[in-house]
């Protein structure tokens, strides 16, 4: 688009003049102004700030969920007593490790507190009685299968962080999110797409002012006010409609999320439909159809592009979002089919539970590796999105 | 031809006011959200309200104030401009004025800033934590001052760090849009002058496209005053007795105000007028400064389409 500027000299038309010139602007030329190139330089370094940040985001995120997703973590208690007359034989640091004390701490006790301490230990592994404190749920297949826990009936899948036995299994906060995102997008797909078409192809220049702006506005609405309005009036008035049994679920926070996607659902949606260009209408015109097959049959299939990327990113929108969901999804850990049951999102199980973690434990690397993997599934569909209309747009630019 | 006319296309009626039924809807839930909130804040609202503090009673709707939640919010949103601006607008300019469209590196850039506007907020939240607070301000705390824990915990200043990370693509968007839109001929006038290309952009292009700078700002701060989960671990704090008086305390924010209170109050009833009150002093905030940034878009975009036919 951007002509280039650094020679704004034009063409001159006789050759004197042209020789002229480019000696003039070779003189120019040659004087290099240091503290404009280093400026210019600093320019270029700040623009790649935004890279340093995603980069920053990946590796600092990351940083904190690496040891789980590596399988280096093992919560599991179950350990074979140690008899008092072994202390001699065992090294330090099993000694250490077996005691949960640090090494260097252990060469500061005498044999007698050595032999307490052993035998405190034996009588605490004798006392947990419940069988799955031999496991390390902290391990992939605790996380993504279902087991039969001690004292349930079937296999379940279970998201239990605080308890005798933590419980991270995270199928249920994936359905939970998956649940809130589909009501969100059957609602906001089809009328963020129906109101782009209107708009971009059949209302008057002057409603279409007017209307533009007004639905803009609603992705100015903080989600926490979104998440409020669902909570206390939202939630009130569709359980007197559907008459459903929890007051907070899948399909209040769906319909709630379902508003913050709509913005956008619509803004891409209309920025492609807008971007036919105009020859394609007015053919279909030309040949009899009327505006509503033109705008169905022509546009739509040529902006099919966009309308999909447009849907992609309000996925990547609705599967991120936090507010809404924490305040009004009701965040039981259900595994159901139903929309009219509570749900709990991963982003809401990272907002709730973080506060009260222990720095560095497995429940706070497990809520970190929640957000890694929120983030790339964000990332994957905003890199699909990007690609799709960058590619629309070279296509638009190059007919235009 | 008029013959066909007559005949009602009950087809073409039937899909354009379905459309248009569909676009009604979505401008009717606008309409009643903005009515209802502002509806029930309306009757909470007076001056001890806005300007009290919490000290009298926080669950009590005579009494309590969210004079604190305004300072605290005002405050994060002028750290996080004075951080996100400079590095937005600088950001802006290098795409606009020297960036090769066609380059792998301004792909990438612009991929990334994409993929900023696209990460969830919560994710933001973990990263401010992980970077700034632990590593960032733990690190702070280490090497000036003496391993005392000043830095290493939740501020004020890590959340408006955090928040100036999530509002960079609004800033870069807005500048990059508004460069766009300065005249051509213009910089080309200038070079003919003789300024150098800097000059021409710090003395021509910038002062020109100053009101779409503004108008990122004022996206930004729209934003960033109503975002919640970032700074839910990066400093926003439940309960404080005082004002926040240093980067390194933390503060009480108006939208963290409102999900405590709706999630956590002893008596729902009993503090709904003040939740109610809170939104809406949180609607006025973020609200206005939206319309008022997207009318001023509007415009420069009309602008642009004059000018570049």
């Amino acid at each position: 688009m951007q002509a280039p500027i650094n020679n704004g000299y034009g063409s001159p038309q006789n050759g004197a003049l042209a020789r002229r010139v480019s000696l003039a602007a070779a003189i120019v030329r040659r004087k290099t102004r240091w503290g404009e190139w280093l400026v210019e330089r600093g320019i270029f370094l700040v623009s790649l700030s935004a890279i340093l940040m995603i980069f920053l985001i990946f590796i600092f995120v990351g940083r904190e969920a690496l040891p789980v997703a590596m399988g280096r973590t093992n919560n599991s208690r179950a350990q074979k007593p140690i008899a008092v007359s072994e202390i001699p034989k065992l090294s330090q640091q099993k000694l250490a490790a077996y005691l949960g004390v640090p090494a260097a701490d252990l060469k500061t006790f005498d044999f007698d507190t050595l032999k307490q301490l052993v035998e405190l230990k034996g009588q605490e592994l004798q006392e947990i009685a419940n069988p799955d404190a031999r496991f390390n749920t902290t391990s992939w297949s605790m996380m993504l299968e279902p087991y039969r826990w001690h004292g349930y009936d079937k296999a379940e899948y279970i998201w239990q962080p605080v308890s005798e036995i933590p419980k991270f299994n995270m199928i249920p906060l994936i359905i939970g999110s998956l649940k809130a995102t589909l009501v969100a997008l059957l609602l906001s797909i089809p009328l963020g797409v129906g109101a782009a078409i209107y708009v971009s192809q059949l209302a008057k220049p002057v409603l279409r002012e007017i209307i533009k702006p007004t639905i803009e506005l609603l992705s100015g609405i903080p989600s926490v006010v979104l998440g409020f309005f669902a909570l206390i009036v939202l939630a009130s008035g569709m359980q007197a409609v559907f008459g459903y049994e929890s007051r907070l679920n899948a399909f209040v926070a769906g319909v709630a999320l379902g508003l913050t996607v709509i913005p956008i659902v619509f803004t891409i949606s209309e920025d492609a439909l807008s971007s036919v260009p105009k020859a394609y209408t007015q053919a279909a015109l030309a040949l009899g159809a009327s505006p509503w097959k033109a705008a169905w049959q022509v546009v739509l299939p040529a902006a099919v592009p966009g309308v999909f990327a447009a849907c992609v990113l309000g996925f990547g929108r609705a599967i991120g979002e936090t507010m809404v969901v924490l305040m009004a999804s009701g965040n039981a850990s259900i595994v159901s089919a139903s929309v009219f049951d509570s749900c709990r999102t991963l982003t809401a199980s990272i907002a709730a539970e973080l506060a009260e973690v222990v720095f560095g434990g497995d429940h706070y690397r497990i809520l970190f590796l929640l957000g890694a993997l929120l983030f790339t599934v964000t990332f994957v569909t905003n890199l699909a999105g990007d690609v799709v209309v960058h590619r629309l747009k070279q296509q638009l630019e190059g007919k235009h | 031809m008029p013959l066909r006319r007559k005949k009602t296309d009950w087809q073409s009626f039937g899909f354009t006011a379905a459309t248009g039924l569909m676009t009604a809807s979505i401008v009717a839930m606008v309409f009643i959200i903005l009515g209802n909130l502002a509806w029930n804040g309306a009757a909470q609202m007076s001056l001890h309200f806005v300007f009290g503090g919490t000290k009298e009673g926080m669950f009590d709707a005579a009494k309590a104030g969210v004079f604190p939640m305004i300072f605290g919010t005002v405050a994060l949103v002028v750290l996080m401009t004075i951080g996100v601006l400079p590095v937005g607008v600088i950001t802006a300019i290098y795409l606009s004025e020297y960036a090769r469209s066609t380059s792998a590196v301004t792909r990438v850039i612009r991929g990334a800033i994409n993929n900023l506007a696209g990460v969830p907020s919560i994710v933001f939240g973990l990263f401010g934590l992980g970077f700034f607070v632990q590593f960032l301000g733990g690190g702070i705390d280490k090497v000036f001052c003496g391993g005392q824990l000043t830095y290493g915990k939740p501020a004020l200043v890590w959340a408006a760090a955090t928040m100036a990370v999530l509002t960079l693509p609004v800033v870069i968007v807005a500048t990059e849009e508004a460069l766009r839109a300065v005249p051509k001929g213009l910089r080309e006038g200038s070079m003919a002058l003789g300024a150098t290309k800097l000059e021409t952009i710090l003395k021509i292009v910038l002062p020109q496209a100053l009101p779409g700078v503004i108008t990122g700002a004022i996206l930004a701060v729209g934003r960033g005053a109503g975002e919640v989960a970032p700074i839910m671990f990066t400093g926003a704090a439940y309960y404080l007795a005082h004002l926040p008086g240093h980067l390194s305390d933390q503060f009480m924010n108006l939208g963290y105000h409102v999900f405590v209170l709706s999630t956590q109050s002893p008596d729902i009833e009993r503090t709904k007028p003040i939740l109610f009150g809170t939104v809406l002093v949180l609607l006025v905030l973020t609200f206005l400064l939206n319309a008022a940034g997207v009318i001023v878009r509007s415009r420069i975009r009309a602008r642009a389409r004059q000018t570049h036919g």
